[in-house]
C-alpha cells in the first residue's frame, strides 16, 4: 500500500478532476504563451514549450502577462483544449478570472516544488486539496 | 470575506446565471486580494472592446452573459473598439472585423452598457466625484479617476469591470482604502512641463522610475504649476503605460494632495530626464512617417479645436487621424471643426485609436505627441516613432518632412 500525499491550500474555483500532472517552475502567460486551438505552449524558451496543457492537471507558480489571458482560458475550454484542473503557489487575477470564466477548477498556496510531471492527482476545487496517487510511473 | 444577503443570492444564482458568474469572480478576486467586504460602486468603464484583443473567445463569453440575463446596474461606458462604428470603411477596415465588432458592440447594448467607445469616459458623461468608489479599467482613466478626480478605484480587466457593472460591486481592497492611498515616494521635477507632450515624457520618466523604485509606491509629484486637462490626461496615459501607476498626487493640483505630505524618500527629475526619454521615443527620421495619428487618450475638445486651427486652408499629405469619442465628435460637427478638418483630408477615427484598431503591417512609422501610442505602436504593431509636439504633429501631417 503507498502513501498518498495530500496538500490542503485554498479554493479558487470549485470543481473536481483527475489525471496526469504537468508541472513547470516558470510563470505562464496564456496570451500569447498558449495556442488557443491545441493548448500547445508556445511561448519561446518556456519549458513547456511544445508541450500540450489540454486535458492535463496544470502545475505552475502564478501567472503573468496581458489581462486577456483569461479570455484564452476560456476560448482553451470551448474548444475542448483547457487544462483540466490548475494548481499554484499564487494564484493572480488572470488565471483566477480564467478558470472562473471557463469554469476549471483551480486551488492555490500549493507548494508546485513538491509535484512532479506524470504524477497520477486528484484536486477537489471546492476543499482546495490536491491528492497525488502514484509517483512518476510507480506507486509511491 | 463578507457578502451580505443580496450578494450572497447573486452567488447563490437567485439573479440568474450571468449576475452568479460575475459574483464569483468578484469574490473570489475579493478572497485572493484580502477584502473584507463588496463595496458599492457607481460607475464602471469596461476594457477589452476591440475585437483586435477579444478575439472569438471572448466576443463567445459576452454573448453568454448578455444571454444569461445580464444587465448592468449602474452607468457603464466602453473603452474604444477596434474601429470607427460608423466610418469603418473610409479607415480601411475589413468587412468581416468590422461584423464581428458589431456583434461585440451587441452584446454591451444587450447588457444595458452605454456604448460609447472613448478610453475618456470622464468627457463624455461618466464623471465620478471625489471619494466615490467605482471600477473602471482602462489604465489611463483609472489613473486620471484616482489622482485627478480623487474617485477609487483598482485597475480592473475587462472580466472583472463587467462584473462589477452586472452587480454594482467591487470587492474593497486596493486603491479603495485609505491606507493605500498614502505616497511613498516624492518626485521633484526641475524641468519645463507645461504642453501635452511634456506631460507624456514626465510620465515616461516617473513610470520608469518606479519600475525600478517599486510599483506599488504612490508617487507625490511636486514642481508643477500648472496642468491643464490635456496635460493630465496625457501624464495619466503614459505614468500608467511605463510604470502601472494607478494613483499620483500632485502638490496643488490633485484634491488629495493637500491632505498628504510628501515623503521623505526623494527622486528628483531633470531637464536632461525629459529630454532623454522624448528622444528615446524618437527612433525615425520625420520623412519616413507615414502614418500620423492624435488622440491618445482620445482628444478633448479644445484639442481638436486647435486642429482645426492648424488645418484650415491645408491639405494632409499623409494618413491622418484623430480619434476621440463620439460625443466629443458631435461638439465638432457642431462648431464646423469636423467640416474643416476633412477638408484638409485628416480623417476622424471615432470610437477607436491607434492602440486598438488592426493596424499591424498597414503602417512603418507613426508621428504622434502621444507617449502611450508610442509604446503599442512598438510593442504591437512593429511600427518605428516620431514623438514630438501637438502643433509640430499636425505639420508634420501637412509637410513632408517636417519643419
Amino acid at each position: 500500500m503507498g502513501k498518498r500525499m495530500k496538500l490542503k491550500g485554498r479554493k479558487i474555483f470549485a470543481g473536481k478532476a483527475s489525471g496526469e500532472a504537468l508541472v513547470t517552475a516558470m510563470g505562464i502567460s496564456f496570451f500569447g504563451g498558449v495556442d488557443p486551438h491545441s493548448g500547445v505552449v508556445v511561448e519561446k524558451n518556456h519549458e513547456l514549450e511544445g508541450q500540450s496543457i489540454a486535458g492535463k492537471i496544470l502545475v505552475f507558480p502564478t501567472g503573468k502577462g496581458s489581462t486577456v489571458g483569461s479570455y484564452t482560458l476560456y476560448r482553451l475550454k470551448s474548444n475542448g483544449k483547457a487544462p483540466s484542473a490548475i494548481i499554484n503557489a499564487e494564484c493572480e487575477t488572470i488565471t483566477a478570472v480564467g478558470c472562473i470564466m471557463a469554469e476549471i477548477p483551480c486551488v492555490d498556496q500549493i507548494p508546485v516544488e513538491q509535484l512532479k510531471s506524470g504524477q497520477e492527482i486528484a484536486v477537489d476545487g471546492g476543499k482546495g486539496t490536491v491528492e497525488v496517487l502514484t509517483g512518476d510511473n510507480h506507486a509511491a | 470575506m463578507q457578502l451580505n444577503s443580496e450578494e450572497r443570492a447573486m452567488l447563490d444564482g437567485d439573479y440568474g446565471r450571468a449576475t452568479r458568474k460575475a459574483m464569483q469572480i468578484l469574490a473570489t478576486l475579493g478572497d485572493i486580494y484580502g477584502a473584507g467586504r463588496m463595496a458599492p460602486v457607481t460607475s464602471v468603464q469596461i476594457a477589452g472592446v476591440s475585437y483586435d484583443n477579444l478575439g472569438e473567445a471572448g466576443l463567445q463569453f459576452l454573448t453568454e452573459m448578455a444571454e444569461g440575463g445580464g444587465r448592468a446596474l449602474v452607468l457603464t461606458t466602453l473603452n474604444p473598439a477596434g474601429m470607427d462604428i460608423e466610418n469603418w470603411q473610409a479607415l480601411g477596415i475589413d468587412p468581416d472585423f468590422a461584423e464581428n465588432q458589431q456583434r461585440v458592440i451587441q452584446a454591451f447594448e444587450r447588457m444595458g452598457v452605454i456604448t460609447t467607445c472613448s478610453c475618456t469616459p470622464y468627457l463624455s458623461g461618466n464623471l465620478p466625484h471625489f471619494r466615490e468608489h467605482i471600477a473602471w479599467a482602462e489604465s489611463s482613466a483609472v489613473c486620471y479617476a484616482n489622482s485627478v478626480i480623487g474617485a477609487r478605484t483598482n485597475r480592473e480587466g475587462g472580466p472583472s469591470a463587467l462584473a462589477a457593472a452586472l452587480t454594482g460591486r467591487t470587492p474593497e481592497y486596493g486603491y479603495h482604502l485609505d491606507k493605500n492611498r498614502v505616497p511613498g515616494i516624492t518626485i521633484e521635477v526641475n524641468a519645463d512641463v507645461s504642453e501635452s507632450f511634456h506631460f507624456g515624457a514626465l510620465g515616461k520618466v516617473i513610470g520608469e522610475k518606479l519600475e525600478t523604485e517599486g510599483r506599488k509606491l504612490v508617487p507625490y509629484i511636486l514642481g508643477i504649476e500648472n496642468a491643464s486637462l490635456e496635460g493630465l490626461k496625457s501624464l495619466c496615459a503614459s505614468i500608467a503605460t511605463y510604470g502601472g501607476a494607478a494613483l499620483f498626487h500632485m502638490d496643488g493640483i490633485t484634491p488629495e494632495a493637500a491632505q498628504m505630505f510628501p515623503p521623505d524618500k526623494i527622486l528628483t527629475i531633470s531637464q536632461a530626464d525629459l529630454d532623454a526619454a522624448a528622444r528615446s521615443l524618437n527612433d525615425a527620421a520625420a520623412d519616413e512617417v507615414d502614418f500620423v495619428s492624435l488622440g491618445c487618450p482620445h482628444l478633448s475638445i479644445v484639442e481638436i479645436a486647435r486642429i482645426a486651427e492648424l488645418l484650415q486652408g491645408k491639405k494632409v499629405t499623409k494618413e491622418f487621424w484623430i480619434t476621440t469619442a463620439r460625443p466629443t465628435k458631435h461638439i465638432a460637427d457642431m462648431m464646423g471643426y469636423t467640416k474643416i478638418i476633412e477638408e484638409s483630408g485628416a480623417k476622424f477615427a471615432t470610437d477607436t485609436c491607434c492602440v486598438v484598431a488592426p493596424i499591424k503591417g498597414r503602417f512603418k512609422v507613426l508621428a504622434t505627441d502621444s507617449a502611450k501610442a508610442c509604446y503599442y505602436a512598438y510593442s504591437k504593431n512593429d511600427f518605428k516613432t516620431v514623438f514630438k509636439p501637438f502643433d509640430q504633429v499636425v505639420s508634420e501631417a501637412v509637410n513632408p518632412g517636417g519643419e
